[in-house]
């Protein structure tokens, strides 16, 4: 299957380690990934900030730079999430019905990786391996936007070598929501602060989830308190192999000391 | 001049009421954070309200129809809104019942504040009520020489500890027993000392305190969870029988109601009786429903007004987006799982709505200039929507009424020049690269310049990497 | 202008700024109705510490017997069945009695309109053998007398059987409150024994 990657500006800033496992995990699945280069942002930030008129350009760029792929995928539910719920509010917004109703079309081909494991390419186990113990944080977008419901937990318990724990309160949100932390950065820590608690209870030596965004926050906390504990994207341990530990020895997605 | 006669929609009138707080809610929040107490209490309260809350909704198997349904009806409500609210006003009318209407909290106020005067009474009974905090009743009352007393509960805690309300069911949710007993043996008079903290011992304090004081005064103030527009029926929902006192035991009853709690028919009953106290005390009924129509010959209060209220209410029926929030049924499930309320309580939000629903609906009855930090008091986790029992998407309308707030200038700029930037990619490879530039010029780890000091005060940014994405794959 | 002008001239003005697209139809696919089981209404009100007892037709005085002390006073409606009460008891029938009498009394026994099993509810709507909303307030302790026939399984139901006019309560549970730290105790202002007599 071709399928373009919808890299989102996150990952392809600060976190490529967790594209570049998307891309490595596709091929080695047997499908061809494309990466169209006019993508840039998809506007959430924007929106979420209360930018709706800034964000506009945004969507029509994303609107046309992935209307002529049949599947597309991000590495992300936060992103996904904004292309399905608020590029075609935006577009509506602004009085475009019909950028609206280009955006729904490739909403509908868009798809956060998980989602296409399972539901488009109807895999569980993607033959990777990681030995480590691991505990998995659902995030917010990924949890209700996208109701992607166990679907990473279905392809996490397939990899060998897994030690998958269960999160306390996994549920709950761990602080991050874009400018929110900025924003209300108090509110936002003491968030962050229970969750890092709940993620320490587990003993796991690696967090993980769909979210480069949240993990970015919270491998800050966890980077401050120096608690050892890694947080690493799903695709990443998805991606591992016994051949290529992507994920293993190097913390992309941590932090430097 | 001929618009303001043909009445446009109006938010309500600052200088009156609790709808507006006096600082911006991350600092108010600021101060909330750093009680340890206060945090306890909360996360306390609220974990235990939202096993109880999700217990019971398990236990129908039909309850995303009823919420559905509950939606359905609410949105109904509001394309009508006009014409039901002449038939409610019809019906109540022929059954013994004076309908008034208030343009505003002042308006309000001020009829309310004439009703009883008419009754030669210096004080009331009051039944907890949104609409009543909304408008700063009792200020208005005290003001004009009339004494309105709480008899719910968590209100007399309140009323009595010279507090402010921080949950919209359990205004005393940021109080636990020992504190609640402390406010007692210091405000009650005649307590005994030897009071334990056991909640159905404070409970047996406040139906003492109160009895004399409910058989003796003669008006009564209360609000409404609904009003039935097919038959003129009134529905108070509580728990403690303060409301059964106040809606029968005195000569007059003034109930002040939104506008927005009108519903249709006697059948819509049949959905809220079932959303309602489930996602609110996490019950499968409430103990205590009390339903009247106009008056009953030789039973309760001869006398019956019922106060229509807007305050706002018309502007945020103008917004199709915003106009969700008057679904509103008060349950406060929101707050109970919103992880910023659980951590900041009730106060932060300045407004008698706090939590996810007041940050939306406090922001559209003021205008959100008034409440402009409100919108942003959310992570857009989104747990409130699951939980709200008429499907209000506040998410949606967090993100709707941050659009329409007034932007800080250096925001404003950074987001156009970020957006200006993100629509050219060359660009937006060139600002890639200078991330990288400027973290290797020495800003490594730790810190960042203000507005962003927030962030780095509590975790790491990341270190970039040595190449992008774009990069790795243009050259493989 | 007065206000009930300027009230509505703003919704209708609201509405016509932005007309809502709704047609107005209600999904009422939720259940209107559930197989009646007089059991889950006991374990329903006994859950939320009302305390229910079986009884027939002829049995009720000496059920209402075992749980009043003998001598104590007893409120009644005008309408309440004689042969409910027990002897043992002395009965003040409401003919017009005041609310310090009404107060002052041990118990007050009442009729029921309807009961709803899932929830636990009884409803009264002042009937002549329910009397006015006073007499079930003030007293501390309620026996509530209800014939099987008149509980239905779900609130749809009980709605169906009651006539909106008519001055409503609906009881489930004893006074109760949940104001302090969220959770639910029994005994604030209204009776704090609730007495349940099911007649089957």
């Amino acid at each position: 299957m071709r399928i373009a990657l919808f890299v989102t500006c996150l990952a392809d800033t600060m976190f490529p380690e967790a594209a570049k496992a998307t891309v490595r995990l596709l091929e080695r699945l047997g499908h061809e990934v494309v990466f169209p280069a006019e993508q840039t942002c998809c506007g959430q930030m924007h929106v979420n900030t209360g930018y709706q008129r800034e964000a506009l350009p945004l969507v029509r760029r994303h609107v046309r730079t992935f209307d002529p792929y049949d599947v597309i995928v991000a590495p992300s539910g936060s992103c996904v999430g904004s292309v399905r719920h608020q590029h075609p509010m935006v577009a509506r917004r602004a009085g475009d019905e019909r950028l609206a109703g280009r955006a729904e079309d490739v909403a509908r081909r868009t798809y956060e990786l998980s989602e296409l494991l399972v539901d488009v390419l109807g895999v569980t186990d993607v033959g990777a391996y990681f030995p480590h113990r691991v505990t998995y944080h659902p995030t917010c977008h990924s949890l209700r936007m996208l109701r992607v419901g166990d679907r990473p937990l279905r392809l996490l318990r397939a990899v060998r070598g897994l030690d998958l724990v269960a999160l306390p309160a996994a549920e709950q949100c761990c602080g991050f929501g874009g400018t929110f932390a900025v924003k209300n950065a108090d509110t936002s820590t003491a968030m962050l602060a229970d969750k890092m608690r709940h993620v320490l209870a587990t003993g796991a030596d690696v967090c993980t989830a769909g979210d480069a965004s949240c993990l970015m926050h919270l491998g800050g906390g966890l980077s401050r308190l120096r608690t050892g504990v890694r947080t690493v994207h799903l695709a990443e341990i998805l991606a591992a192999t016994e051949h290529r530990d992507t994920a293993d020895g190097r913390n992309r997605l941590g932090v430097g000391p | 001049m001929s618009q303001v006669f043909l009445g446009m929609p109006a938010t309500a009138p600052a200088g009156v009421g609790h709808l507006r707080g006096t600082e911006s809610f991350p600092r108010a929040a600021r101060r909330a954070l750093a009680d340890p107490q206060l945090r306890r209490n909360l996360g306390h309260a609220t974990t235990t309200i939202r096993a109880k809350s999700a217990a019971v909704i398990d236990e129908l198997p039909d309850w995303a129809q009823l919420r559905a349904a509950g939606s359905a009806i609410k949105t109904d409500v509001l394309a009508r809104l006009p014409e039901l609210l002449v038939q409610l006003e019809a019906k109540v009318t022929e059954a013994g019942g004076v309908v008034h209407w208030a343009a505003d909290a002042n308006d309000a106020n001020r009829i309310v504040t004439d009703l009883v005067r008419a009754t030669g009474s210096d004080r009331v009974i009051k039944v907890k009520s949104m609409a009543t905090q909304e408008i700063g009743l009792n200020e208005a009352l005290a003001a004009a020489g009339i004494e309105p007393v709480e008899t719910d509960l968590a209100e007399l805690i309140v009323q009595l500890g010279d507090d402010r309300p921080s949950h919209i069911l359990v205004p005393a949710i940021h109080r636990n027993r020992a504190e609640i007993r402390e406010i007692f043996l210091r405000a009650m008079p005649g307590v005994d000392p030897a009071l334990t903290d056991e909640p159905a011992a404070l409970a047996a304090v406040a139906r003492r305190y109160l009895r004399q004081t409910f058989l003796s005064t003669r008006v009564a103030v209360s609000g409404a969870n609904f009003a039935v527009a097919q038959t003129g029926t009134l529905a108070v929902v509580e728990s403690e029988g303060n409301g059964r006192m106040c809606l029968t035991l005195p000569e007059t009853l003034i109930t002040v109601m939104g506008i927005e709690k009108v519903v249709p028919t006697w059948q819509d009953l049949e959905v809220f009786l079932q959303l309602l106290p489930r996602a609110s005390t996490g019950e499968r009924m409430n103990p205590y429903t009390s339903m009247w129509t106009g008056v009953t010959s030789g039973d309760g209060p001869q006398a019956f007004h019922l106060v229509l209220l807007d305050n706002g209410r018309s502007a945020v029926l103008a917004d199709r987006t915003g106009r969700q929030a008057l679904h509103c049924i008060r349950c406060s499930a929101c707050l109970n799982v919103c992880p910023v309320y659980e951590r900041t309580g009730g106060h932060a939000y300045g407004s008698v709505y706090p939590g996810p629903i007041g940050a939306v609906l406090s922001p559209q009855l003021t205008g959100v200039a008034d409440n402009a930090s409100l919108p942003y008091a959310s992570s857009l986790c989104g747990a409130c929507y699951d939980a709200c029992p008429v499907g209000i998407n506040i998410p949606e309308l967090l993100v709707h009424l941050r659009d329409q707030v007034p932007h800080p200038r250096a925001e404003a700029t950074a987001m156009a020049a970020a957006g200006y930037t993100m629509d050219r990619p060359r660009l937006y490879e060139a600002a890639q690269r200078a991330t990288r530039l400027g973290r290797l010029a020495g800003r490594r780890g730790r810190g960042l310049p203000p507005p962003l000091t927030g962030w780095t005060a509590s975790r790491d940014l990341p270190e970039p990497p040595e190449q992008t994405f774009r990069q790795w794959w243009a050259q493989r | 202008m007065n206000s009930r002008d300027l009230v509505l001239g703003r919704l209708r003005a609201a509405l016509a700024a932005d007309p809502p697209t709704t047609t107005g139809a209600v999904p009422r696919d939720y259940r209107q109705s559930g197989a009646l089981d007089l059991d889950r209404l006991v374990q329903r009100l006994t859950d939320y510490r009302a305390q229910v007892h079986r009884a027939a037709e002829d049995t009720v005085a000496e059920t209402i017997a075992a749980l009043l002390p003998s001598g104590a006073t007893v409120v009644v409606p005008p309408g309440l069945p004689a042969g409910w009460l027990p002897p043992t008891v002395t009965v003040l029938p409401d003919t017009g009695l005041d609310n310090r009498q009404i107060g002052a009394a041990d118990a007050v026994v009442t009729a029921a309109a309807v009961a709803v099993a899932e929830t636990g509810t009884v409803v009264l709507d002042g009937s002549p053998d329910q009397g006015r909303r006073v007499i079930s307030l003030l007293p501390d302790r309620h026996v509530c007398v209800v014939r099987a026939g008149q509980v239905v399984a779900t609130v749809p139901e009980a709605l169906t059987r009651l006539v909106p006019h008519r001055p409503l309560t609906w009881i489930s549970g004893p006074s109760a409150t949940s104001d302090i730290e969220l959770n639910r105790v029994e005994g604030v202002h209204g009776p704090r024994t609730l007495h349940v007599v099911l007649l089957s």
